[in-house]
């Protein structure tokens, strides 16, 4: 079953920060449901297609002409933080 | 009857008729929304402007918006603290949809965060309350849509379904709340959960209102490639046809232990009824039911975990620094921003999916659920091959106590065991009030029909209530 040190695995693959006093409560909360998913294991599903849509998508195509879009700065208004026409990011590279 | 209690199609006749104005609907709403929304706690925000009334043509009926979707210049949090101060660039689809019908938005309804939940208790802005008994919740995760119609703040108003979150909250809050199938209304614009469940669909006091609401939503959008073209019919001539020769199948499994007997009586009731309408009955069996919740888990989770991504600090919304340094400057800024920005509910899901995709665990978890959701499907495709409808109940209980469940991740997510499987197999469902129970709180009754046949379940669901005087009650508050 999922260990404490799954759990830190996982919240560092999701980039949430857990403190130590949350990693034991949050294993014991995924592990209830952890066990009550392995329910499935009672069918047999080697021969069964999985289904990721309901709808029998093709590809959608759109006609390559241009539209208007959002301007730079409609879609700067949302920023944190911009800086030169551009959303500001702590530094990368140090 | 106070103006604001009235449905949508009864204000318009009267509007109409010259018996009141598009004006005072607004300001009966606003009145209502003023003396009980500090109780209900249904809206998030209210829209700030003084609208323009008198510039609104066609339906101007005053609406609530769940906080997940996006309204121009107008801040849309799904209730989460990580989408604080995000006003949104542009309109969903349903909302331009909305303006172009004439309709008067209200404001932004209260919901669980990111609509992870099932009782409306995970927002960052509070808990919603049930306008029938203020100590129960009013179900979720548009708990806040359907609460704010219930109690009389909006007319009408629209949700998003995703595992039960519009019809699991009708039920609770005695209204009528309709997942449409999937792809029927476009999702552009709805701050996405689950991208292959996620459904925006309409929350009414009455099944006419609902088929009325629906013409307005429903239709194909070049802006989502998930929205399917197909002709959308007047919904509301669905109405004007009786039940006779019908074949409305139960499912034996919709009827568990451990259910509510007042829940229990109530749907076996509506069957009687609609007998003597002419539609034949029939047991049917959707051998799955029992592994939904678990494909659920599996399905929506991984799903949300992926389209939870985006919230990092980077772009828009929160953005918090830690003190000290972990890992790098940017890492440490996506991790803490989410820490700080997520409730609890959130995360775990997060975590959950996270897991359930990665590697050593996909096979095991993810193409497990993908694989039984094909199975839940094929119930669904033998069971039309010999009725046109299905019937149950929508929720096992009525409302329950508010801090009940919150401890039990699991026995929350079992409140939606009847409404989840319309959204694995796509589709649609209507839940509907069908009775109280003896505490005086309402039942509801689900009915599903194939994907695409919307106007299967109004026919069924008009017919039923207007045998019927439980769409008459309101909430006394």
């Amino acid at each position: 079953m999922i260990s404490e040190d799954d759990v830190k695995k996982v919240a560092a693959l999701s980039r949430i920060h857990l403190t130590e006093e949350e990693i034991p409560q949050f294993t014991k909360n995924l592990e209830s449901i952890l066990t009550y998913i392995e329910k499935l294991n009672e069918l047999d599903v080697a021969d069964v297609e999985p289904t990721s849509h309901v709808v029998p998508l093709e590809n959608v195509h759109r006609e390559d002409v241009v539209k208007p879009l959002l301007s730079q700065k409609e879609a700067l208004s949302i920023a944190v933080e911009k800086q030169d026409g551009g959303f500001k990011v702590p530094k990368v590279i140090e | 009857m106070n103006i604001n209690e009235l449905t949508a199609h009864e204000i318009l006749r009267k509007i109409k008729a010259k018996e009141t104005t598009a004006e005072e609907v607004h300001k009966a709403c606003v009145a209502r929304i003023e003396a009980v929304d500090k109780d209900v706690n249904a809206f998030v925000r209210l829209s700030d402007d003084a609208p323009d009334i008198k510039s609104h043509k066609g339906l101007p009926v005053p609406i609530g918006i769940k906080d997940n979707m996006c309204m121009r210049g107008v801040e849309t949090t799904c209730a989460s603290h990580i989408l604080e101060g995000f006003k949104s660039p542009y309109d969903a689809t349903v909302i331009t949809k909305l303006k172009d019908s004439g309709a008067v938005l209200l404001g932004n309804c209260n919901m669980d965060e990111f609509a992870f939940g099932s009782s409306s208790e995970s927002s960052y802005f509070g808990p919603v309350k049930n306008p029938w008994n203020l100590d129960c919740v009013p179900g979720g995760s548009s708990g806040g849509s359907t609460a704010s119609v219930a109690a009389n703040e909006a007319i009408w108003a629209i949700g998003s379904d995703t595992g039960g979150s519009i019809r699991q909250p009708a039920s609770f809050c005695g209204v009528v709340g309709l997942k449409p199938t999937y792809g029927r209304v476009s999702r552009y614009g709805l701050i996405a959960f689950a991208s292959s469940l996620d459904q925006i669909g309409p929350i009414t006091k009455d099944v006419e209102d609902n088929a009325l609401l629906l013409n307005i939503l429903a239709g194909h959008d070049p802006m989502d490639s998930t929205s399917v073209n197909l002709p959308v019919p007047d919904y509301t001539k669905a109405l004007e046809r009786d039940v006779k020769g019908l074949t409305i199948g139960v499912p034996k499994e919709y009827f568990i232990d451990g259910m509510d007997p007042e829940v229990e009586a109530a749907v076996k009731e509506t069957i009687e009824v609609l007998k003597k309408q002419g539609a034949t009955f029939k047991e049917i069996s959707l051998p799955h039911t029992e592994y939904a919740v678990a494909t659920y888990y599996i399905v929506a989770t991984a799903e949300a975990s992926s389209n939870l991504a985006r919230f990092d600090g980077v772009q828009y919304g929160l953005r918090v620094h830690p003190k000290e340094t972990r890992k790098s400057k940017l890492i440490d800024m996506y991790e803490e921003t989410r820490a700080v920005g997520f409730g609890d509910e959130a995360k775990r899901r997060i975590m959950l999916g996270t897991y359930a995709l990665s590697s050593g665990y996909y096979d095991a978890y993810y193409l497990k659920g993908l694989k039984v959701r094909s199975l839940i499907k094929n119930d669904f495709d033998q069971a039309f091959k010999e009725c046109d409808a299905i019937i149950g109940p929508t929720s096992p209980t009525t409302a329950f106590k508010a801090g009940e469940k919150t401890a039990d991740p699991l026995s929350m997510y079992l409140s939606d065991i009847f409404t989840i499987s319309a959204n694995l197999a796509g589709i649609p469902g209507i839940s509907l009030p069908c009775g109280f129970s003896k505490a005086g709180l309402p039942i509801g009754l689900q009915v599903m029909a194939k994907a695409f046949d919307e106007e299967m379940i109004f026919r069924i669901a008009y017919n039923y209530e207007q045998s019927q005087e439980w769409h008459k009650k309101r909430a006394s508050l």
